[in-house]
Parts: structure tokens; sequence; C-alpha cells
């Protein structure tokens, strides 16, 4: 066993190392190093904490070789389309770790020292309700993002009180637990919390619609780091805290960016999806004018004889498996001299950033795949915009109608350019359920159609 | 069907109502064509070319007793006496000016379809022959005011000194005004242009030209694709403008119009007077009073002070082959909707609002004026008042504060009932949540998804939780101890290799 302040340093090492990762990931340049410094940084701690321990050294490599091998393999064979079901698996991994080591923490509790009973206690369960909720929060999200679980909110009577009685009932249960200490009583509260919780996350997630995904993604992976800070609190280990705190709020944060980017505040989000309050939606069935249509020729043709293209893609390009055409075809524009460019609305898919993952797969440089903020002055001076199964992120109500319930959202402001070219497989309104204005300008075509299709029919027209 | 293309009677008119290239055209549609003889001449179409066409040459008699008259202006009674019953025309009518024309025609069961009633839909662009004729005229204006203007348009430097451009106002961004400022920018002009709707700002400037801006608050769109009719108060300020303006520029081009009313009188005798001498107007709306006060419809006029105003109102008519041309394609454009079947025979489908719309007589009856349909797409007003959303209101900062010194308390009572070590730890826990926040906050929105997997495979970390309490003697902790690191370590190896081979995708541009 290693000395105590070796182990201690380099935790401290690990730590700082976890915060070059987080540091090297906000730009593309550092982001590759940025997860070696991840990387080492975990293997510096976990090689501590084997040190640090007294036997039983073969159950955990055991238990390591099986997780890598499953870990690896998962990686390796995840299409980058599921990289959101991917990762809302991993939170709900992380959310069951903590819920185990939550409760082996009560089952040995080492040597706590008796002023300390009761906050460890505590920590305790706050740390399993916490590592519940992101567990069975995360795999609603799995099943929504894998088509498992319908992607509509669950409406359930009155479920904002079902969420306060189940906090209310597991607040009631941390007393008594407290008060118990020890024993089968104090278990026996534990572990109804951990029911409560768990139902408590399945419901919290299930009432959000698949369009505010990519909040609850972010929520989730906040939750999780909370989760590990808790169990970093129970077992008085720093590396734990630091790293969970990290993780939380790096989770918070882009969870705020994206309720940003809908406008919406996270209550909301958190509270259900889009027309659950049944107001403003209804007006949105009726049709608002005539569209016109484009054949895939013609869209060729438009695009040929334009100087500067902007392609917007939105969850119907993921759907699709689109990427690979539209990559293609960017190639073949560039190789013209057109002027090609992306403009990623923050919230498109269902993963933050989940587009600019698809669109690198797809080997489209970086460095034309442009942010909303980047480029939404560039569209009056664009001649064509295409837009491939992006539809509320691209809806002039939100800039222009008061009353949608999009009202106020920052969008793409597509229709200011010359042309825009709608790739859509009906007339069918977005995930907010709202009618798209956009489909009825006079500068807007329809090419309607599965995306991939589609484009690869504008391919080869080309 | 058989159609007939008679000669314009009236004097001084060159143009026609179709031309060899279109006669092509209707022939696909299913159509036979006749053309009267001459009727193409002043247009430079000689009869041949209709021939080689495959249209057939008839005589003024003949002509008239075809089932479908194409032409450009209303017919004249004489005209109508020649038509045979139940027979169609397409023509220019402006029924509002005109119902007794109307009322013949229909006495006469003539169909009757007017090309200056289509609707200002974008889908009807290709018919709408108004809009036509404007930009010919738009064009010609500044041809004309070239014409009588004794300069340059552009600015240039010469081994003789240095010329000046010429300034041009536009007043009326509308088809015409906006192919004036097209072909005086063209020509080297200093273009600045007016316009009561603000929107069309932008449509200014992509011509080349300044849009004056007025510094007034007031609507002008009509929801109709035309101006409307100002407040006085807004004109008071637009005739400021225009006064200033006056003494600057050389040429003011007028294309302000208002729908079935004379056309407002924008430039008085004082601004004509305050020009320079050799400056030029040209008042594109003369047939309709003229925008100025000193306009004589159909000449140019020149005041004391040598200014021309120039009044002609058969501007497009000075270019008869083009006018001719898109004229006769609009009028393809509108039978394409009429017969659909490409078999000659025409459907008056009034449920196609294009068609509803110029149609004004049929089956005996006047259809003037067709319900009005909302040209742009915007979302219907709604009945209801929009519903009030709660605006949160903001909180009172008695309560504000009062909750925030209560949260203080409640923090230092925790801090001071729970055990310092727990203190030591919160520590750590409140500084690196800082430090995540500042970390965090700059990262590009390309690699939210990097970000999190890495965060996902860092959060791995309560491994290290894990792995402490393995070495327990306990049996059931070491199983439960076992799962979790199984898991754990799913999350670290898994989620740090995913992040590894996304990060490997992203290339920058060659």
């Amino acid at each position: 066993m290693l000395n105590q302040g070796i182990i201690q340093a380099a935790y401290v090492i690990a730590a700082l190392l976890f915060i070059f990762s987080l540091r090297g990931l906000s730009n593309q340049e550092s982001a590759k190093s940025g997860n070696i410094y991840g990387m080492i940084g975990m293997a510096i701690a976990l090689i501590a904490a084997i040190a640090s321990i007294n036997g039983g050294l073969h159950w955990i490599i055991i238990a390591m070789i099986i997780g890598a091998a499953i870990g690896l393999y998962l990686a390796k064979n995840v299409e980058m389309t599921q990289m959101p079901e991917l990762v809302a698996l991993l939170h709900s991994f992380v959310g069951m770790a903590a819920v185990l080591v939550g409760i082996n923490s009560f089952l040995d509790p080492h040597a706590v020292p008796p002023n300390e009973v009761t906050i460890h206690l505590v920590e305790i369960f706050v740390g399993v309700f916490i590592g519940a909720v992101t567990f069975s929060g995360s795999i609603v999200a799995f099943g929504k993002l894998n088509g498992k679980i319908s992607s509509k909110p669950l409406s359930l009577p009155n479920k904002h009180y079902l969420n306060l009685a189940a906090i209310v009932v597991s607040v009631i249960l941390m007393f008594t637990f407290i008060k118990v200490e020890t024993g089968a009583g104090a278990l026996i509260s534990l572990l109804i919390m951990t029911i409560i919780a768990l139902v408590f996350g399945f419901h919290l997630v299930a009432s959000i619609g698949g369009a505010d995904m990519p909040v609850v993604i972010s929520m989730l992976n906040s939750y999780s780091g909370w989760a590990a800070a808790a169990a970093g609190f129970m077992l008085q280990n720093d590396l734990l805290i630091v790293t969970g705190a990290l993780v939380g709020s790096s989770g918070a944060i882009l969870s705020y960016i994206m309720c940003k980017a809908m406008n919406r505040s996270f209550i909301s989000v958190i509270a259900g999806g889009f027309g659950s309050d049944g107001s403003a939606a209804s007006s949105s069935e009726e049709e608002q004018g005539e569209y016109r249509e484009m054949q895939p020729a013609e869209v060729a043709q438009t695009l040929k004889e334009a100087r500067s293209v902007i392609i917007v893609p939105g969850y119907g390009m993921a759907v699709a498996q689109a990427q690979g055409a539209v990559s293609n075809i960017t190639e073949k524009l560039r190789g013209m001299g057109i002027e090609v460019r992306f403009g990623i609305h923050p919230v498109a898919g269902r993963l933050p950033g989940h587009m600019n993952v698809l669109l690198a797969e797809a080997k489209v440089p970086y460095d034309i795949v442009l942010e909303m903020d980047e480029i939404n002055d560039d569209f009056p001076d664009t001649d064509v915009v295409w837009v491939i199964g992006a539809n509320d992120t691209v809806n002039p109500a939100a800039e222009e109608d008061p009353n949608s319930p999009i009202a106020g959202m920052p969008v793409l402001e597509v229709w200011k350019a010359k042309t825009v070219i709608i790739s859509k497989r009906s007339m069918n309104t977005g995930y907010a359920g709202v009618q798209n204005p956009l489909f009825f300008k006079e500068n807007s075509y329809m090419l309607f159609g599965d995306a991939k299709d589609s484009v690869e029919k504008v391919l080869q027209n080309l | 069907m058989h159609i007939g293309i008679p000669k314009e009677r009236l004097a001084n008119e060159a143009r026609v109502a179709a031309t060899p290239q279109t006669v092509g055209q209707l022939l696909k549609l299913g159509f036979t064509v006749s053309v009267e003889q001459g009727a193409g001449h002043a247009a430079h179409f000689e009869d041949q070319a209709f021939i080689d066409a495959g249209a057939t040459i008839q005589k003024t008699k003949d002509i008239w007793q075809n089932d479908l008259i194409l032409k450009f202006h209303a017919p004249s009674d004489d005209e109508i006496a020649l038509m045979k019953e139940g027979s169609s025309i397409i023509s220019y009518i402006y029924p509002a000016q005109h119902k007794e024309l109307l009322e013949k025609l229909a006495t006469k069961n003539i169909t009757v379809m007017a090309m200056d009633c289509v609707p200002r839909i974008s889908r009807a662009q290709s018919l709408d022959a108004l809009s036509s004729m404007s930009n010919i005229a738009g064009y010609r204006s500044v041809i004309e005011a070239a014409n009588q203007f004794g300069r340059f348009f552009t600015g240039q430097v010469t081994a003789a000194g240095k010329v000046p451009p010429a300034k041009v106002l536009v007043i009326g961004a509308g088809v015409a005004g906006l192919a004036a400022i097209g072909a005086a920018v063209s020509l080297g002009a200093i273009v600045r242009a007016f316009d009561t709707r603000p929107e069309v700002a932008e449509q200014i400037n992509s011509m080349g030209a300044d849009f004056l801006e007025l510094d007034f608050e007031e609507e002008a769109g009509s929801g109709d694709g035309y101006a409307k009719q100002m407040s006085a108060a807004f004109i008071e300020a637009e005739m400021a403008l225009f006064a200033e303006q006056a003494k600057d520029v050389d040429i003011i081009i007028t294309t302000a119009l208002i729908p079935g009313k004379p056309a407002p009188k924008l430039i008085s005798k004082e601004m004509v007077e305050s020009m320079k001498p050799g400056s030029v107007i040209v008042d594109l709306a003369a047939l309709t009073g003229g925008n100025c006060e000193l306009t004589k419809p159909g000449e140019v006029f020149e005041t004391d002070n040598n200014v021309k105003i120039v009044g002609y109102t058969d501007l497009a008519n000075r270019m008869p082959a083009q006018a001719s041309q898109l004229y006769g394609t609009n009028i393809v454009n509108l039978l394409k909707l009429l017969a659909k079947e490409k078999d000659g025979n025409i459907d008056i489908n009034f449920e196609d609002v294009v068609i509803r719309g110029v149609t004004v007589v049929k089956d005996k009856e006047i259809t003037w004026p067709a319900p009005p349909i909302q040209v742009s797409a915007q979302p219907q007003k709604k009945a209801a008042e929009p519903i009030a959303k709660p605006e949160p209101k903001p909180m009172q900062p008695a309560k504000k504060y009062g909750i925030l010194a209560l949260l203080i308390i409640a923090y230092f009572w925790l801090a001071n009932s729970v055990p310092e070590s727990f203190l030591g730890h919160f520590t750590v826990f409140a500084l690196s949540c800082v430090v995540g926040y500042y970390v965090v906050w700059n990262v590009t929105h390309s690699l939210h998804t990097p970000l999190m997997s890495v965060t996902n495979a860092i959060s791995g970390i309560i491994l290290v939780g894990a792995i402490l309490q393995v070495g327990d003697d306990n049996g059931l902790t070491t199983a439960i101890a076992f799962v979790a690191i199984l898991i754990a370590s799913i999350n670290i190896f898994g989620g740090f290799f995913v992040t590894q081979r996304m990060l490997k995708m992203f290339q920058r541009g060659k």
C-alpha cells in the first residue's frame, strides 16, 4: 500500500488533467490532446486507487476487463447517427454505478466518526437518489432516441403533483433513514426511496418530447456528474468531488445553452413538451397558402447557377443517413468554384453538436460548418439555401408571429436568401407541431422525398 | 379551338398580342392560330414569319370570327360587333373604368379575361402583363430621359476635364421603378429612390440605388401588393424630401400609381422651378393625370427654366417587338393554366384563384371583381385575441433580498451543524463548480458531442469509489462493487474511445 500522501498527490494530478481535458475540448485544434489528457488522468487515478487498497485486486481486474471489452465494442461499432443513444446509455451506467456505490457505502460505512454519521447518511441518500434518477431517466432517453419508446411526451394527469409527491416522500424517507441509522429499517427506507427515484426519473424524461432531447441529454450528463460528486462526499474522496463537479457544471452549461437556443426556460423543458399547455398549437393545422415544388434536376440546376450556397441540415438528415451524399454534393459544388457552407442550429438533431459529428463523419471540413450566430448575417447575400430535414429551427414564425409556440426562439434566417430549397418528406409539421410559413414564402421551393434519395438524385444531376 | 390575333386599331399602337415565337407555343397547347394581315408589321413581325411559325393569315372580318381573340387593348364597339356570340377574348379591360364595356360583352355572351386583373401572387407572376409592360416602361423612361438630357449619365475623368455623373431620383419602387433604377445604374448614374413601403429598401439597394429614408412611421403595404394612400402628415414629410432632392438631382423619374385612382401629385410647380436648367422629369403616371403638376400627357413639355417634362403615355409601345414578345408570353402562360390538357380547349375553373381573378365575364354574367386573395403567405389573422402569455412578474426587490438573506442564514446554520471535514469537501466542490463553469463555457458548438462523451468517460471516475470498496471482507459489498466497477469501466473505455473516434473525423478543409 502506497503512502497516503502520494495517493492524494496523484489524485490532484488526475483532477488537473481532467480540467485540462475539458479545456482542450473547447476548440478543434486542441481537442485530441484534451481527450488524451483525460485518458492519462483517468489512468493515474485508477492506479492510485488500486494502489491504495488491501486486496481483491483480481476482482477489480476481471471486472475492468469485462467492462473495457463491452465499452470498446460499443464505441467501435456505434453509428454516428446513433451517438445520442450511446451517450444516453453511458449516462445510465454512471447513474447505476452511483446507486451501487451508495448502497455499498451504507452497507459498509468504514470507520465514520460518530459526529459525521448523520451527514454521511444524508450524502448516501442524496447520492443514491441522484444516481437512480440519472439511471432511469437515461434509460428512457435511450429508449426514446432508439424509437423503442414513443418520443411523444407522456402526459399523466397532475404530472407536476406526481413529481412533487415523489420528492416530498423521498424527503420524509430521508428523515426516517437518518433516524434509524442502521439495520434493516434504514435499508428499507433507502430501497423504497431508490424505487421512488427510479420512477421519478422515468416519469421526468418520459414527459419530455423528442425535440427537447438535446436538453434532456445534457441535463442527464449534468446529473451523472452530480451523482459522482455525491459519491465523492460519501467516500470522502476529493477527486470524485472535483470530477463530479466539473462534469455536473459542464452538463448544466450545455443544458443552459440548449434552452437558450430554444428560447425556453429550463423549468418549462423539464415540465413537459411543446404544446402541452394546449394553447396556441391549435391554429397550426390550417394550410397557410400555396407551396411550390422543385424536381431534383431543377435543384441541381439552381445549385449550379448559384455563387454561394448554405446547407442547413436537421434531424431529418440524420434519420435518412444522408450526410454522405450531402458531403459528395458539397465536394462537387466546391469543385465548381461555388462557395458552400453549412449552418447549424444549436438544437439541430438529438444531441448537442450532433450535426457537426455527422458532417465530420462524412468528411465535410469543419471550417465550412458554421454555427447560427456566425452565419445568420450572411443569408441575405446567399443565392441558395438548402434546408435538409430541418423545420422548427428555420421557422420564420419564431420571429414574426408573437402567438407562435416557438415565438422568440432564435432561428436560422434562411428565408432572407434569394432561393430556399427545402427537402422534406411531406408537408407535416416539425416536432413543435407548428406550421412553418417558410414553405409558403415566395422564394421557397419544396423538394419532397426521403432526404437521402433526393440528395442523391440531385447529385446525379449535377 | 381557333385563336385569332387581330391588328390593334388604336392610333400609333405598334404592339401585337402574339409573335411568331408565341404562336409556336400556342400551337403546342393544341390551338390553331390565325393572324390578321399586317398585324405584326409595326412591331417588325412580318406575315411570312407568322406563316413560318405555323399560323394562317386572315382578313380583318374573318379574324374576328374566331373562337378566342387575343388582343392588347379592350375591344371597341365596332370590334365587339364583329365578334361571334359565345366566343372568348383575352385583352386589357380595366373593368373598374369600363363597366358598360363589360355589359356589352356580357349581352353578347362573350367570355372575357382581363390581363390587367391578374392577381398579384407569386404563382401568377409569369402571366402578369402589367409587370411586363411596367418593366419595359421603366427601362424606356431612362432611355427617354437620357435622350432629353444633354449630358453624360456616367462620370468620367477625361483629358479635357472631369465630367460629374448624373443624379437620378426614382420615385416609387414598383416594377417600373426598379427597372428604371437598374437601367440608370447601368448607364453609370448615381441613383436614389424613394418608396412609401419601407420593406422595398432591400430591393432598391439590391438594384444599386440608395434608398431615401423618411423619418416617419407609417405602414404602407395594403396586403395586395400595391401601395396604399398615405396620411396627410406622411405626405407632408414626403413632399419636403422631394423638394430638397429636386434642387440636387438632374433627372426625376416618377412611377407612383394608386390603383383605380388618379395618380398622386408629388412634384409641385415650385419643385420643378427649383430644378437646375437642363434637368429632365419623366412622368410614368402621365396617363392617370401625372405625378408632376406640369405634366402634359403624351408630349414633352419644356418649362421656362429649361426643365423638360416627358409625359409619354406609350413608353412600352415604343419598344413594340419586346413588348409584344413579353405580352404574348404572358398570354401563353395564362392559356397554359386554361388548357391544362393541351388539347386546344379552355376550361375556366373558378377553383384556381388566378383564373378566377382574370375572368371578368362568364356565361353572360359579370364576375368582376373577384373575391380578394391574400398575397403573402402570412398566417391568417386570428379572430381571437392573442392569448396573453402571463409575463413572469419581476420579483420585488424586497422579496428577492429576503430570500437571499434566508438562504445565507440557512447556509450558515448548516455550516455550523455539519462536521468540519464536510466543509473541507464542500469547499473543493464549490471551487470545482466554478472551474468547470469557466472551462466549459467557451466550448464551440461543434464540439458539444465530443465534450459530452468525454465528460461521460470522466464521470466514470466513480470507478475509484467502487475500487475502494472492493477490498472489504464483506462478500456482498464486494459483489456490488464488482458490478459497479464493471459498468463504470464500460463508461470509461467506451467514452474515451468514442471521443477519439469522433475527433479523428473532424478535419480542416484543404
